[in-house]
């Protein structure tokens, strides 16, 4: 079968190779959790317990009456040491819960999630978008009515340099990612059932297919960037485009993240609620690696435990490099969308320009975006404020995947000015 | 505890965090190295006097761009590279006996006329070593056409036909123009000037003298990325097609006068032509079609500046004859 992929993107240097080959590794109990009650997108939950109190590993601690978010549960047994608030990773201000693990801890056993059907444990088990969107997995479990889902698409591109944790996931639990695969077509009554790996991967595509058997497609795709974002990776295996405004349905298509499958797998099949994820710490760290770290955990201390930095370090990134944000305090809690910890060097960042630079029109923007737009076009208008003009060139469809920054040769700050108009595009749209 | 990462200074920037190695700069100077085996085989070929073009109009195109961000009080924007290379090409649609002055004069009009009054790199609507050179042709037609002779390099050893006699310091292509224009066919065989046109054409511009370096430096360009295959293909196809349709020698059209340097250096220039590609095909096409077009029934057989130039007025048009559509603008199924 042929290599499937999408029209446009970029392939930088992975930088993969530094923990593809690294088995995941447990990062042992850390002194201290820092639990957010906003680890999804959707409304952030409000804390169940108080300073003092008690918890069990997998009990629920945080929850919310609302459609589209999800609960929280303690990773450990351990006391609540106070209820308050905490910095994101990605620079928010939410609610949490600290809690002080015991310093005996089995994390084998968990307090089960409540019987229930596929979506209503999926749910309970507060399970999201593992690729980093931590939209809740429930949520798309249920496509609106009489609109029919063909396929379901499980997508282990990992397409961002540097990050290694879903193709560790898949070589090593490539049954759980299978069995998750299956349980999602089964809910949603898909047909078809298609697992997409970059071609960069061999090994994680010769353990899915060895678990596949009928009725799975496991099918390798370029290894290009943003080759994991939704609507590409549906474009590349379906050739149909998810039209504008439209969730993924509108193309009969489902996209989950493989690691969002396993964990499915294990909600369903063990009650398991989610409450640990695998984490690439890799770049300027002395001992680079796959860490299955339990969520709440300090961003200090796992850097900690991969061995702290080596050399010089310019900048910590949670996530990929082309759409993580970067860190400006180290005491963040990993949650439910951190992929991976990456610290580059000063020399290794892109340099900060100042002052406006020229368009040299070379066409690479146009060229690289995924989404057919002119970015040098809307970011000359943003640059403008000019917002009526920019509009005319569709900010608002821009998936923020970075391509047009990163190719800019007089390194315009292209995607933060479609940020600005996609920005001020949908505050006109609200005013309406 | 002290932990290895307290006290680090962070810097935190928005996503995306890496960025291609291939800078404005980058791209400038890998076309200055394209450039370079024709620029040199010319200088090598001809002498001081064609040493002393190149010095004079990349010279005057550097310092008209300092000075006039000097005198505007905007930063520098030597270090992007594209100075150098409107100075480069300028020289190269020089012939090697200009005076002094003139070279200055293009120099000093391509950066200031073609760049800098639009407000610099990236605003120009046309290529600014092809406006410099414009200005000259329009201002010193006279000048231009009483070159003096230097020596063996300038006179085209043909033979005479008819009441034509041996036509002083011309061109191959302005011998075959007047054959064309009198009767009685070619006075030699276009065939037969495969060769030294390819190598070594000592009539004509700096940019002449060797059809197989540009095509060398051309295809280094194409290698890198740096110039897409649809301008030249478009342009070079279309040349030689009409070419052979209006009668003539195809490959001698193309190997003569300025059409090479045009198609692989000029008319692939970013900012003057369409980014689109259709439109970079369509723009290729524009520009062969006006070049042979202009060769075979305008006023002067070089044709290939203001082709460009043309062609560079329409790219925003043809830029937005060929907007692509965004993704997922299509017919929804249930609309």
């Amino acid at each position: 079968m042929s290599k499937a992929a999408f029209k446009g993107g970029v392939h930088p240097p992975e930088h993969k190779e530094a923990t593809a080959a690294l088995p995941i590794e447990w990062m042992p109990v850390p002194t201290r959790l820092v639990v957010p009650m906003s680890q999804h997108l959707g409304a952030p939950c409000a804390p169940l317990v108080a300073a003092g109190d008690r918890v069990h590993r997998g009990q629920l601690i945080g929850s919310v009456d609302a459609m589209v978010s999800a609960p929280v549960h303690s990773p450990v047994n351990g006391e609540v040491a106070s209820v308050g608030t905490c910095l994101t990773a990605g620079g928010m201000r939410v609610p949490c819960v600290t809690i002080t693990p015991d310093t005996e801890q089995d994390l084998r056993s968990f307090a089960p999630v409540p019987d229930g059907d596929v979506r209503a444990t999926v749910r309970a088990a507060g399970i999201v978008g593992l690729g980093g969107a931590t939209f809740p997995s429930a949520v798309k479990l249920s496509p609106p009515k009489g609109v029919e889902v063909g396929t379901v698409i499980l997508n282990g591109c990992e397409c961002e340099p540097y990050l290694t944790c879903d193709h560790r996931l898949m070589v090593e639990s490539a049954d759980r990612v299978v069995a998750g695969a299956r349980i999602m077509a089964d809910t949603i009554g898909a047909k078809r059932v298609v697992i997409g790996v970059e071609e960069n991967k061999p090994d994680a595509i010769a353990a899915l297919r060895a678990e596949a058997g009928d009725g799975i497609e496991v099918r390798s795709l370029v290894t290009r960037y943003p080759q994991g974002a939704e609507k590409q990776l549906i474009w590349a295996f379906l050739k149909k485009e998810v039209p504008h405004g439209k969730l993924p349905a509108a193309a009969g298509a489902l996209v989950h993240n493989v690691a969002t499958a396993a964990a499915i797998a294990d909600a369903v099949d063990l009650r398991k609620p989610l409450t640990e994820r695998v984490v690439t710490v890799t770049g300027r760290v002395a001992r680079p690696g796959n860490y299955r770290v339990l969520l709440g955990t300090l961003v200090s201390d796992l850097i900690e435990f991969a061995g702290g930095f080596s050399g010089e370090v310019g900048r910590v990134v949670a996530g990929g490099p082309m759409t993580g944000p970067a860190l400006a305090d180290l005491d963040v809690p990993v949650s439910k969308g951190t992929s991976g910890i990456v610290v580059f060097g000063p020399d290794e960042i892109a340099p900060l320009v100042e002052g406006d630079q020229p368009c040299i029109r070379c066409g690479r923007c146009s060229e690289g975006c995924p989404m057919f737009l002119q970015p040098f076009l809307i970011g000359t208008h943003a640059n403008r404020r000019d917002w009526t003009s920019a509009e005319l060139f569709h900010p608002v469809d821009c998936i923020e995947c970075g391509v047009c920054s990163y190719v800019c040769p007089t390194r315009r700050p292209l995607l933060q000015l479609i940020r600005l108009a996609k920005a001020a595009v949908m505050a006109k749209g609200e005013r309406l | 505890m002290t932990k290895s990462s307290e006290g680090t200074r962070l810097s935190v920037a928005s996503s995306p965090h890496i960025a291609a190695p291939t800078t404005c700069t980058n791209i400038m100077l890998w076309v200055v190295a394209a450039l370079a085996p024709a620029a040199i085989w010319s200088m090598a070929s001809i002498g001081w006097p064609a040493v002393q073009v190149f010095m004079l109009c990349i010279g005057s195109a550097l310092a008209t761009e300092a000075a006039w961000n000097a005198i505007a009080k905007k930063p520098q924007t030597l270090t992007d590279g594209s100075a150098l290379v409107t100075g480069v090409l300028l020289a190269m649609c020089m012939p090697p006996m200009v005076p002094w002055w003139m070279s200055i004069a293009a120099g000093v009009i391509a950066i200031g006329l073609g760049k800098m009054i639009f407000g610099g790199l990236g605003w120009n609507l046309f290529n600014p070593a092809l406006v410099g050179r414009a200005f000259v042709l329009m201002s010193w037609a006279g000048v231009l056409s009483k070159l003096p002779e230097k020596g063996w390099f300038q006179t085209l050893d043909v033979p005479a036909k008819g009441s034509l006699d041996a036509i002083s310091g011309a061109t191959r292509l302005a011998v075959a123009a007047a054959d064309r224009a009198a009767a009685g066919g070619y006075r030699f065989d276009l065939a037969a000037q495969y060769e030294p046109l390819l190598w070594r054409n000592l009539q004509g511009s700096l940019g002449e003298v060797s059809a197989a370096l540009l095509i060398l430096g051309g295809l280094i360009l194409l290698a890198k990325g740096i110039i897409d295959w649809r301008v030249p293909a478009g342009y070079i196809g279309t040349m030689g097609l009409l070419s052979w349709v209006f009668g003539s020698d195809p490959i001698f059209n193309v190997l003569a006068g300025g059409v090479l340097l045009g198609a692989f250096f000029m008319a692939t220039d970013y900012v003057s032509s369409p980014m689109t590609k259709n439109g970079k095909l369509v723009f290729g096409i524009g520009c062969g079609v006006f070049n042979t077009v202009g060769r075979f029934f305008g006023p002067s057989p070089e044709s290939t500046t203001f082709a460009i130039l043309f062609m560079n007025g329409l790219a925003p048009l043809i830029d937005k004859m060929f907007t692509p559509r965004t993704f997922g603008w299509v017919k929804s199924d249930e609309e």
